[in-house]
């Protein structure tokens, strides 16, 4: 990259809830996130993980307080934060091949009477190349793996070109080369001032890729640098207490291994 | 060509022979995304429940045009409304509307003295009947349609591929499928009176998803699809003359027939293809004249 880029957006979420009909998915999350944090959302299935990311991405307006993005109150999406859904959204028989889903990205800055040119396939080359994924640039979506379609939504985000990435589940169901790619890309973007936060339900994972973890389970029940959250207290009060000896193990050898 | 020579000497032949591979072409088209979104069932329900607003508009003498726009935005608008209520499922709303609606057309032309006559000319199409001003007609809202297709490309693939992404990349995504909607009850209204109100849906989702047995591109595909409606439009009307059978029946069952030809024989997806490339590979695995990509 050139010239230092001017970026810092800062997130922030003030008594923010979310209800559905009479069920409530989030409550009372007040949380601020700054440029180059690596920051990962642990909790288990129905902790309103996903609910939040689309909460920050605008896509889901809350119930009750609200996102403040650089200070100003925002309603709805905001061309800065990218949002990389989970890969299970998407018909992958669907007739389009790499190149085209990257080129996705693009659409904001082409006119809708022109076609995509030289400059634009240029670019969706640039990001493919640093996932590894420039072999399947004309390859048709239905062939590749789990691992390989993260990496192409991973590859459209970069495109995308934000200021904050929120990743729904990035490392589940893919290959270790993969999982290697994507933390590798998210550190590259964090060192840039960009800020990520990515959803998921793999402590092992939460707790080697990301520089502050936050415990959810429909409301905050942690939140901090890595290494100062993974108590077992807080484990067992996010997942409940059967499961947290299993992960427990899971993350020691986690971290001895780093 | 012979055969178009001879029937084009009257006009209303040439005038069914123009509005029938129209039709086809534009229903091909915009067919591609009634396929792949799987909407196969919200076109066939959208047809029928446009089918009060036609009824409407001619008993008060109004262009039919009309009365079918308003109907089909009301739909759409309702079944939204439906659907967001949580003991409502989406399919459920669009078949309580579409059976409401039509049976409200039917009790209305029902009213009327010419009831079975014009009742029977909506629901197969009269084909015969298409002046040369139905045909302008048809051309003008087939070209709006296309225009409209062409100009939110990216955006309905878009939204067809990945509905998530686009409404995070700041797509509206409600409004683009309401304009889609209306666009799809535009087609579906130029085609009543090539087929009828029943047969209109094979036009909107037997092209496409033959195209789609023979392509894994969204352009290709839409280009087939558009190329595989005209024929069936040009051919079903050819023996729909020549064999005396209604015209509507007959362009759909070409249209069929084109696709269980390319559910047979696709060189990629086809049944036979599979089965003979199976076949050879396990026989001669050296000799597999089918290599993959």
């Amino acid at each position: 990259m050139t010239a230092p880029e001017k970026s810092a957006t800062r997130i922030e979420t003030q008594d923010l809830s979310v209800h559905f009909e009479d069920r409530s998915a989030l409550n009372a999350i007040d949380l601020s996130l700054s440029p180059g944090e690596i920051v990962a959302l642990v909790g288990p299935n129905g902790a309103g993980k996903s609910t939040l990311m689309r909460v920050l991405a605008g896509m889901l307006p809350p119930s009750h307080g609200r996102v403040l993005v650089d200070g100003q109150a925002s309603h709805g999406p905001n061309a800065c934060i990218i949002y990389v859904p989970q890969r299970s959204a998407v018909d992958w028989t669907f007739p389009i091949d790499v190149t085209e889903v990257v080129l996705l990205a693009r659409r904001k800055a082409r006119s809708r009477l022109l076609p995509y040119g030289g400059a634009d396939r240029e670019a969706a080359l640039r990001v493919l190349t640093s996932v590894g994924m420039e072999p399947f640039a004309h390859v048709q979506i239905s062939r590749l793996s789990g691992g390989q379609q993260q990496r192409v939504f991973l590859a459209r985000a970069l495109l995308q070109n934000g200021d904050v990435y929120l990743l729904d589940e990035p490392f589940t169901g893919v290959d270790v080369p993969t999982q290697d790619v994507v933390v590798e890309v998210l550190r590259e973007l964090a060192s840039r001032g960009k800020t990520i936060v990515f959803a998921t339900h793999d402590l092992h994972q939460a707790f080697t890729s990301s520089n502050r973890v936050i415990l959810l389970n429909r409301t905050i029940i942690a939140d901090g640098p890595t290494s100062e959250v993974a108590t077992d207290a807080n484990l067992r009060a996010t997942f409940g207490g059967t499961s947290s000896m299993f992960d427990l193990v899971d993350l020691m050898n986690g971290t001895a291994q780093r | 060509m012979s055969w178009f020579t001879q029937h084009s000497e009257h006009t209303f032949m040439q005038n069914a022979f123009m509005a029938s591979i129209l039709v086809g072409l534009i229903c091909g088209v915009i067919g591609v995304f009634v396929v792949l979104k799987g909407l196969a069932f919200m076109g066939d329900a959208l047809s029928h429940a446009i089918f009060p607003g036609i009824v409407i508009a001619y008993l008060l003498g109004a262009n039919y045009l009309i009365g079918a726009m308003v109907a089909a935005i009301l739909v759409s608008v309702l079944i939204g409304f439906a659907s967001s209520h949580t003991h409502i499922n989406n399919d459920s709303a669009i078949g309580v509307f579409f059976v409401g609606a039509f049976a409200l057309g039917i009790a209305l032309i029902s009213t009327q003295r010419t009831y079975s006559r014009d009742l029977t000319s909506f629901l197969v199409g009269s084909i015969l009947g298409v002046s040369r001003d139905d045909l302008y007609l048809t051309a003008a809202v087939g070209a709006i349609v296309l225009l409209i297709v062409a100009l939110t490309r990216r955006e309905l693939t878009s939204i067809a591929f990945d509905p998530v992404f686009s409404q995070a990349d700041g797509i509206n995504v409600r409004l683009y499928e309401q304009l889609f909607f209306i666009i799809l009850s535009l087609a579906i209204v130029i085609s009543l009176q090539t087929v009828g109100n029943i047969l209109v849906l094979a036009l909107l989702v037997t092209p496409a998803t033959t195209a789609r047995l023979l392509t894994d591109r969204l352009v290709t595909m839409i280009g087939l699809s558009a190329l595989l409606g005209g024929l069936s439009g040009l051919l079903g009307l050819y023996f729909s003359y020549h064999f005396s059978i209604a015209s509507g029946a007959s362009i759909v069952l070409v249209a069929t027939a084109f696709f269980l030809i390319a559910y047979v024989f696709a060189p990629q997806t086809g049944v036979l293809t599979q089965y003979v490339r199976r076949r050879m590979h396990y026989a001669h695995p050296e000799r597999d004249v089918f290599p993959d990509m």
